[in-house]
């Protein structure tokens, strides 16, 4: 084990949030693309005594973009990696349609260089400004989640460094550094906990064009959108997710735009737009601007909110086959670089929950419920999962899964408590790369495999090297 | 922790039996369980009832610690045993002593006794508390002041002149701690309806200590740093500060 003195760490000392601006915490952040440096703050953390600086014996935990809402990527008092400065795209193989990457690359990266290739990211959340490695580490989803599963499933393998300082190779069948491959799944959403991701190979999905082909349906009430989701038609589709409201009270409650669709093929794209078909796997969208700093505490209100609403309602409509961008599809908020700014100082919550599909009555009643509460919600997400995947702390399982914004105010935490032992007492859950204020014991009531989770990462880390913010609130360690 | 709508999950008060304290702690524990570690004078018999008083209240789990706020050297010791206990993510300084005014400015040993657990005292916990989450990169300090130290009066100079100087500490101590992570709230309230002031005539602006302490923790959670209590009391002060001296000293204050 390298034994490198902890005052020869280029740390800097940074104040770190999530993407919800809440619960800032202060620590020591190390960016570099040397991951033998990065291994020498692994072993300096691992290895201290009474003698060394405090910053030593608070752990470590790798951070990447900080896209996550919550305190996940923190740890306060400790060392933060940044991994954004490890980021070079080693391999791109268009025959096995696999890339071979540092965990530092953006999807937005990877995105750019793949596509020339033919080669598609096979999962894309909300936001491509995730790294690779913080897909993994929260197994992130995407419009496709119903057809392709989430993020870990598609990783071929991934290098792992972990407490002791080796560096082991880890794949979703087993390997001979873990031979159950529990290691493998156990670092599948498991928010860096187990070790830092060094690199992966991903595999790709193969894509003929950059567009897709899209179709768009208005619902009026809550149980259109209910019904449109469970009449079998989300099959015909790759993509699918829905902005519905979650202001309006009923009957337009729960009315939604759902936009479905597939990757276009070259021949759909040189028959419904031939121009784009001269350069079909071609991407150029850049952010227009980014939103300035200045915005009040209250701004987001349910006038401003309501107003919005009604124009991206009408913007949305009813279509078929329409060609559409990325950005258009997939990424309109794309458009603003640093539109979290817009909820002012005080910071906003994302609140994302999945209830299983039997619980559709519990469901219409929690959505009554949170357009009543008098807080008001305005980027509101509406995904039908797929089945989730063997990973202990992987968010998806099959059902309804919804994501809402609050700004903070006064009621909040009461109001989203009992939202939460509701959604537990459904079998529901709620997400590592979006909590920032659940307890540690609903957390792990909802989570039937965090023992096993939990067991995993003693035996690879026993002695607490790896430890965040969100470890210690939700009592991971 | 403290999460994202505030809440923390460790709470250390010094004065474990001081009412405003034990009130601002239920007023955290109304929201959620969490670890209570008191701070309590040796011998002081009020320490098991408030240690029953939080769990009945919601506490997942009450530490009792022996602290005397004027055995100087023993205080590195109290704060890493709560420390060792859990994280501590607000630490209350709400003990203190009032005496009697009038006794107070002529009894060099009791003003020498007030001095000393009022300032002294609370700038020795606060030099280690500020310490240990400077290192922790995060943390919530209370410190309970008084308007009585805002602008020191006749009627109570001693006391006052110990709280002026624990306001000042806090306040700049805060600021001294402001790049590292950890945040310090000064509380200067008026006059509390408790045992310290049952024997004095209730003075206009009164509050009840549960008032009180709903005030402090949301004041908290915003991340203020100074707040009178009642909030009336800001303006209060203002007025009596521009008061010219000659004047002043003709107010029955």
């Amino acid at each position: 084990m390298s034994t490198t003195p902890a005052t020869d760490l280029p740390t800097i000392t940074a104040s770190l949030s999530g993407w919800g601006r809440t619960a800032a915490t202060t620590a020591q952040v190390l960016s570099t693309p040397d991951p033998e440096l990065i291994a020498a703050a692994v072993a300096a953390v691992a290895g201290h005594n009474a003698d060394s600086p405090s910053h030593l014996k608070r752990g470590i935990v790798a951070r990447g973009l900080g896209r996550s809402y919550g305190d996940v990527a923190q740890n306060a008092g400790g060392v933060v990696v940044d991994m954004t400065a490890l980021n070079r795209i080693h391999a791109i193989d268009p025959d096995a349609a696999t890339v071979d990457v540092d965990a530092g690359v953006s999807l937005d990266a990877l995105m750019r260089a793949a596509l020339p290739h033919g080669l598609w990211v096979p999962v894309l959340p909300g936001t491509r400004q995730v790294t690779v490695g913080g897909a993994i580490g929260c197994d992130v989803h995407g419009k496709n989640h119903h057809s392709a599963g989430s993020f870990g499933n598609h990783v071929a393998s991934m290098q792992l460094l972990v407490a002791d300082g080796r560096v082991l190779t880890l794949t979703p069948d087993g390997s001979a550094d873990d031979p159950d491959a529990s290691l493998f799944w156990a670092t599948i959403g498991g928010i860096g906990l187990t070790g830092i991701i060094l690199r992966v190979v991903l595999n790709m999905t193969r894509t003929e064009t950059a567009y897709f082909i899209a179709d768009g349906i208005v619902t009026k009430t809550l149980d259109e959108t209910i019904a449109v989701h469970s009449d079998g038609s989300e099959a015909n589709y790759d993509y699918s997710s829905a902005w519905f409201d979650a202001i309006s009270p009923a009957p337009k409650l729960g009315r939604a735009a759902l936009s479905r669709g597939s990757l276009a093929t070259l021949d759909q794209l040189k028959e419904k737009a031939p121009k784009l078909a001269a350069d079909p796997l071609g991407f150029h969208a850049k952010p227009l601007f980014d939103l300035p700093d200045v915005f009040p505490n209250g701004l987001a209100n349910k006038l401003t909110f309501s107003a919005l609403g009604s124009v991206w309602y009408a913007k949305s409509g009813n279509y078929t086959g329409k060609i559409q961008s990325l950005t258009g599809f997939y990424h309109p908020l794309d458009m603003f670089g640093e539109w979290n700014r817009a909820y002012g100082s005080h910071g906003f919550l994302q609140y994302q929950f999945v209830v299983p599909p039997a619980a559709v009555t519990e469901f219409k009643q929690l959505i009554r419920d949170i357009q009543a509460s008098g807080h008001y919600s305005f980027l509101n997400v509406f995904k039908l999962f797929g089945p989730g995947n063997r990973a202990p702390l992987s968010y998806p399982i099959p059902g309804w899964n919804v994501c809402v914004d609050f700004p903070i105010k006064a009621g909040l935490h009461e109001f989203l408590h009992g939202l939460d032992a509701r959604i537990l007492s459904f079998g529901g859950r709620l997400y590592t790369a979006k909590d920032s204020r659940t307890t540690a014991a609903t957390f792990h009531a909802m989570y039937p495999g965090i023992d096993d989770w939990i067991a995993t990462r003693r035996r690879i880390d026993p002695d607490g090297v790896f430890v965040s913010d969100m470890a210690r609130r939700l009592e991971l360690v | 922790m403290i999460d994202a709508t505030g809440n923390p999950q460790a709470v250390l008060l010094l004065g474990g039996t001081s009412e405003i304290g034990l009130a601002i702690v239920k007023e955290y524990l109304a929201k959620q369980p969490l670890r209570v570690v008191l701070g309590v004078q040796p011998g002081d018999e009020l320490g098991e009832a408030a240690a029953a008083e939080l769990t009945a209240a919601g506490a997942s789990a009450v530490d009792v610690l022996e602290f005397d706020a004027t055995d100087f050297a023993s205080h590195p010791g109290v704060i890493d045993a709560a420390w060792k206990l859990a994280d501590i993510d607000v630490a209350i300084v709400a003990f203190g002593l009032l005496g009697d005014a009038e006794e107070l400015w002529q009894d060099q040993a009791k003003a020498v006794q007030i001095a000393q657990v009022n300032y002294s005292g609370a700038v020795s916990v606060g030099v280690l508390l500020g310490q240990k989450m400077k290192a922790q990169g995060y943390g919530q300090i209370i410190a309970m002041s008084t308007v009585a130290g805002e602008k020191v009066r006749r009627s109570n100079f001693v006391y006052g002149s110990t709280k002026a100087g624990l306001d000042g500490f806090y306040r700049l101590l805060g600021e001294a701690l402001a790049p590292f992570g950890p945040k310090v709230l000064v509380v200067r309230p008026g006059q509390v309806r408790t045992r310290m002031s049952a024997h004095v005539k209730e003075a206009p602006l009164t509050v009840d200590k549960e008032d009180l302490a709903a005030q402090v923790v949301d004041a908290a959670r915003k991340g203020q740093t100074l707040i009178w209590v009642p909030p009336t009391f800001r303006f209060v002060m203002i007025a009596l500060k521009h008061i010219p001296g000659p004047i002043f000293r003709l107010l029955p204050l």
